[in-house]
């Protein structure tokens, strides 16, 4: 992120703890900062779980971060937000991850609303009378 | 797993999910703000810059904020079973503001978060919806100790488009905050049936 603007001091190699919080996590996603698909994942895109019989756990391609995922949407579906945050990971991070769990088809994303323009008047309606009845 | 197999057979329920981008500047009450409304407790990220920010950070009339927000601050409201509202704060310094262009792509709209005494810190805020056309309104937040200035006048103060609402709130009241969301979504609609006719005629 914005690791390269200052600190540098005389080397651009960084190890261990130079390489600071914001990098680190990336170890996770082995250096991959973006998904073989590359999804489009918008903070607020659902991660939903797909077939409860696959069983993530026994997959060694997948890091214990993957099933924490999975584990974490099968109690209800997640948005990209709420996984970082319930991982504590970044959400770059996160992305990579769910990227890969699509790819093996554990997981899928659904995002209703596309981003490019705003939602109808009667989802509108519903989200103030929502708001009302709170 | 016990859940896994108790959803079994049985289609989970998608929720549309839509998002309320909070703005504004340093130390205004964006994250009080969420946290009254949210139904979880906001995440928070503010440690990073208790430190490393301070020699950067004006808290000139802000003195009992001691960190920032660097990332975002979200909270959640589950309206129904298949709508879900999530509120972001915006990070509050001009140079985090990489992180918008991200946070604003599909909101709904936007509320920007004013103190009467700093109202400089949200011309930033401002500028950026009327720039991108998101629908905005201005909540001024009546912090106790600051004098209280009528909407109108900071309306003008804000150079306005004479359309965009400005409400006085509360950013820790619940009710108040409630208010100032369901104006939001009132003026996005407004907004969106505008523009729908500008297209028609």
């Amino acid at each position: 992120m914005s690791t390269d603007d200052e600190g540098t001091q005389g080397t651009a190699h960084w190890f261990d703890d130079d390489a600071g919080p914001v990098v680190r996590p990336y170890a996770m996603t082995r250096g991959r900062t973006k998904s073989a698909a590359q999804h489009r994942l918008d903070l607020i895109a659902l991660v939903v779980a797909e077939d409860p019989t696959l069983e993530p756990e026994t997959d060694h391609a997948l890091s214990p971060e993957h099933v924490d995922i999975v584990a974490l949407c099968r109690e209800a579906p997640q948005s990209v937000a709420e996984l970082a945050a319930g991982l504590n990971l970044p959400i770059g991070v996160v992305r990579v991850l769910i990227g890969d769990l699509a790819d093996e088809g554990l997981v899928h994303v659904s995002r209703p609303v596309p981003p490019a323009e705003l939602p109808d008047e009667s989802i509108l309606r519903d989200v103030i009378n929502g708001l009302r009845a709170l | 797993m016990i859940l896994g197999h108790s959803a079994r057979g049985k289609t989970p329920v998608e929720p549309v999910t839509l998002k309320i981008l909070v703005a504004g500047g340093f130390g205004v009450g964006k994250t009080t703000l969420v946290g009254a409304v949210s139904e979880i407790r906001p995440l928070r990220t503010e440690e990073m810059l208790t430190e490393a920010g301070r020699p950067l950070d004006d808290t000139n009339g802000v003195e009992g904020k001691h960190t920032t927000t660097v990332a975002m601050d979200f909270g959640r409201i589950t309206l129904r079973e298949d709508l879900v509202l999530y509120l972001f704060g915006t990070p509050g310094q001009d140079r985090f503001w990489f992180l918008w262009d991200e946070l604003a792509t599909g909101a709904l709209g936007a509320v920007v978060l004013a103190d009467t005494r700093r109202l400089e810190d949200c011309f930033a805020a401002v500028d950026y919806f009327e720039r991108r056309s998101i629908p905005f309104i201005v909540a001024v937040n009546c912090f106790e100790g600051a004098e209280r200035h009528p909407a109108d006048q900071v309306q003008q103060a804000l150079d306005l488009d004479p359309g965009v609402p400005v409400v006085l709130c509360d950013a820790r009241d619940r009710q108040s905050v409630k208010e100032v969301l369901i104006q939001v979504v009132e003026h996005a609609m407004t907004v969106a049936v505008d523009r729908r006719q500008a297209v028609t005629t």
